[in-house]
């Protein structure tokens, strides 16, 4: 571990000590990224006060994932502070103290495990070597409890706030020493989210509540269809409307403000605008049809091969093919798009919710022209993120209205303005084929898709590795329609397109679904083909856990059904076993058994709530989730028309993490993919019907048993 | 325009606006109660959720006009020092995790409390499901109500 250490000490205002640590991080996290990830930086900010108390700021945007909370934690554990006598702060945009302030990637405590640790402990070895300085005794022979250092020889002791003048006279520890895990007293808790009180009692500041002295509301009318530009306009009825102060064009749009939210989005209604096209606006229909059209032969080349598949279908036993539709869905977090912005001569103040606020300046910066460092911005808290807010088309509006107004505005997007915006999960179309020898081992596997700009393959992933010929090819489709990450890109969807045909394959050879996914993790592991970024025996030990946790193959009262998903992202290993229960006909999810590798629990309520969360959006947007479009123009944009899971369809959960000591990894998204398979799964077992498409609710009601079909 | 005297959590505001702006614009741009949020405008969701005499409405569609003198309690009046057993529950459980539905939902089952002090998983599926949780929290949602029906006792 080559860990460069440089502490900035200083003296608060009230007689505290301030530690910014800054350092340069050689250890990579297992696996992760290569020279990119061994050269991220990270910094923290820790403020011990004279009275005890100890801010950490938290640097990362919160949108509901948690980091606000787990972060700190990590400080503290390592500091060894009491958790009681924490303040959080959320910290706004700044890149030379803070590295990452990124919600994105499942990353925050993956990247942040090392850095954080070595905060906290750097801090408490400083408090230590003061407090041995103060006692003439050997730093060696003091320990550390709940904010104060003990001499336990001489029974003195003495508390942090009284050491932080004297700790900030003192040479900065290196190579500190972390605590072993059997001692974590703050780790692994179950601690509630920080800003619970605000968010119970109503006072929690969202982006969308921000209101400052003379700032106006905005709503825009945008083109209502992907690929129209505005042609021309009439704002005379708008303009005359109570509270409408302004009316202003930029960019193919039309902004209103005034000084109330509603007036200005009721005098949007007022203006009539003339939308223009090149007459080649498409429809859900086309992408089908030209997605198919696709398919029909292959790219010029492969994102991965393994072997010869030509060869090994050839000379297959059997062949299996089946063919996934996935829909576009839009990220419907429940606060709209929003953001404030102040532009004035000498800079810019940007204030709201955001997931990438370095990105958000950058772009600012380079498309509006001003310097970097005139541009501020601070971040809310998020009322959901969900990959929306990686976006910064939002923010680049606000700035773009300000300036135009000479005034500070809130830009709040309509419901409407907000589903029918784009930047949508891409609609794809996957064609999956495999074989087997006279064996019945897997022998060959082809990946052929097609999505709307961007990838839609995972090809390191399992079963790459497990299966000696394999393919992967992918075409990427050219479309208006704007798309984007949403909650666990494109694993989101592969993981119920494999594990459904893996789970298919199986039936069809008469082998038990979780045998024969140990199977292929077994011949992963004994002899690896190729690239592969899992590790097998993590991933079949989820397996193991969900079918132990479900009673997997034990007989089961009349009418109980199982079936079983897994998938690996963002460093986690998740396995769901679902239960379907046939009364009189009608199908019910009786419940979800998830058993998740992902290293250390930092918070274990925290962590449940993650998990569980993702389960019941996983699950909502497979059955229900689905944005069609006429000749360019969004068909749903609203919840009347959308449908979200409600609480009558949340199934129960239970949840095992498996217990070890490994370095902490993603868990914000890697809950959502293995739902929709192992309900698909269960849901075949109780029908003998296979779904092969999303919403499953398109597929007639799929929770209605006519017969049970011969399996 | 036309000026409407109302009473939100107890106090007097008097506005002058459209008859037909919404209870919920009222609430957040001129009484300055933000607690009550925004989610889809059209009655779907029950973020904008508050009591009008006694009774959970969905504020976003309900216009001002149509209050008529009677009260309105938003979040930030459901009790004096945040302490309503449902709020205590809803801490118990760590129920939120982006926290915008929160008050919608707390409000939703405030009223429902009230008709049922000791509501079944039915009762609570039933009145609760107008109440949509982006983040999916609602089982935790369901076991924070079971916990304050109980008088906080798990």
């Amino acid at each position: 571990m080559n860990r460069r250490n440089f502490l900035k000490i200083g003296i608060t205002a009230g007689g505290g000590l301030v530690l910014g640590l800054e350092w340069l991080s050689s250890c990579n996290p297992a696996g992760s990224g290569g020279a990119e990830a061994a050269m991220q930086t990270l910094n923290a900010f820790i403020k011990i006060g004279t009275d005890g108390l100890v801010t950490i700021m938290a640097p990362n945007p919160e949108i509901g994932q948690g980091v606000k909370t787990s972060l700190p934690m990590i400080v503290a554990e390592e500091l060894d502070v009491d958790w009681k006598n924490v303040i959080v702060e959320q910290a706004p945009l700044d890149t030379d103290k803070f590295k990452r302030q990124v919600a994105g990637g499942s990353g925050s405590v993956r990247e942040s495990w090392e850095p954080f640790r070595t905060a906290g402990a750097t801090g408490r070895q400083m408090l230590v070597n003061a407090a041995a300085a103060e006692w003439k005794v050997d730093p060696a022979t003091c320990t550390t409890e709940g904010g104060m250092v003990l001499h336990k020889a001489s029974g003195k002791k003495i508390a942090y706030g009284e050491l932080v003048e004297k700790a900030a006279t003192m040479p900065v520890p290196t190579n500190v020493k972390f605590k072993e895990p059997n001692a974590y007293k703050i780790i692994g808790t179950r601690t509630t989210n920080v800003d619970l009180k605000t968010i119970v009692t109503g006072k929690q500041k969202f982006g969308i509540d921000t209101k400052r002295e003379g700032m106006l509301y905005a709503t825009v009318v945008r083109p209502p269809a992907f690929g129209q530009t505005l042609k021309s306009f009439d704002d005379s009825e708008a303009r005359k409307m109570p509270g409408v102060s302004n009316v202003l064009s930029f960019d193919n749009k039309i902004a209103v403000l005034g000084r109330s939210t509603w007036e200005v989005m009721h005098a949007a209604r007022a203006i009539k605008a003339e939308w223009q096209d090149d007459g080649t606006l498409e429809s859900t229909a086309d992408y089908k049809a030209n997605f198919n059209k696709a398919l029909e032969k292959l790219p010029e080349e492969s994102k991965r091969k393994d072997g010869n598949i030509k060869k090994a279908f050839a000379s297959a036993a059997k062949t299996f093919e089946a063919t996934f539709e996935c829909p576009f869905i839009p990220h419907n977090t429940m606060e709209p798009m929003n953001f404030f912005a102040d532009v004035k001569a000498d800079g810019v103040e940007l204030h709201g919710p955001i997931q990438l606020p370095d990105k958000a300046r950058n772009t600012i910066a380079e498309k509006f022209k001003i310097p970097k460092e005139q541009i501020k911005v601070s971040m809310t808290r998020m009322g959901g993120g969900f990959g929306r807010r990686l976006m910064t088309d939002y923010v680049e509006e606000a700035v773009a209205i300000s300036q135009l107004a000479k005034a500070p505005v809130n830009v709040i997007w309509r419901r409407e303005d907000d589903m029918s915006g784009g930047y949508y999960r891409p609609m794809a179309l996957y064609k999956y084929k495999a074989a087997v020898d006279a064996n019945n081992k897997l022998i060959a596997w082809h990946h052929h898709s097609v999505g709307i700009s961007g990838s839609t393959a995972r090809e390191n992933n399992f079963p790459a590795g497990a299966v000696e010929n394999l393919q992967v090819d992918v075409h990427d489709y050219k479309s208006p329609v704007t798309t984007g990450p949403w909650r666990a890109p494109i694993h989101n969807y592969i993981a119920f397109a494999e594990e459904s045909f893996i789970d298919d394959i199986a039936h069809n050879l008469g082998k038990d679904p979780v045998a024969f996914r140990l199977e292929l993790l077994e011949q992963a592991k004994a002899k690896p083909v190729g690239k592969c970024d899992y590790d097998p025996d993590r991933y079949a030990a989820v397996i193991k856990k969900a079918a132990e946790m479900a009673g997997w193959g034990k007989p089961k009262p009349e009418g109980v059904y199982q079936g079983i998903g897994a998938h690996f992202s963002f460093k986690t290993y998740v396995a769901q076993v679902a239960e379907i229960t046939n009364v009189n006909g009608q199908l019910k999810i009786s419940k979800i058994y998830c058993a998740v590798d992902c290293g250390t629990v930092i918070n274990m309520s925290g962590a449940e709530n993650q998990i569980e969360g993702a389960m019941i959006d996983g699950l909502g947007h497979a059955m229900y989730g689905e944005l069609t479009l006429t000749k360019g123009k969004p068909d749903q944009s609203n919840y009347d028309r959308y449908r979200l899971i409600r609480m009558q369809e949340a199934p129960p959960i239970e949840i095992q993490f498996i217990r070890n000591n490994e370095a902490p990894t993603g868990l914000g998204e890697p809950g959502l993919p293995p739902v929709a398979a192992a309900v698909a799964n269960a849901i075949f077992a109780a029908t003998g019907r296979r779904l092969r498409s999303q919403p499953f609710m398109n597929t007639g009601n799929v929770f209605t048993v006519e017969k049970k079909a011969e399996v | 325009m036309a000026v409407f005297n109302l009473t939100i959590n107890n106090e007097d505001l008097k506005v002058d606006v459209d008859p037909q702006m919404p209870l919920l614009w009222v609430i957040r741009d001129f009484a300055g109660l933000t607690g009550t949020k925004y989610g889809c405008g059209i009655a779907q969701c029950g973020a904008c959720t508050v009591h009008l005499d006694g009774n959970p409405v969905r504020s976003c569609s309900i216009p001002v006009s149509a209050v008529n003198g009677q009260k309105v309690v938003t979040i930030e009046g459901l009790s004096e020092k945040g302490d309503h057993p449902l709020q205590l529950a809803w801490e118990e459980m760590d129920v939120p995790q982006c926290g915008y539905c929160q008050a919608g939902q707390i409000m939703t089952a405030a009223a429902l409390l009230k008709d049922k002090p000791h509501p079944s998983d039915q009762d609570i599926d039933n009145l609760m499901s107008g109440n949509i949780c982006r983040c999916g929290t609602y089982n935790r949602i369901k076991k924070a109500i079971h916990l304050a029906a109980k008088g906080g006792q798990s």
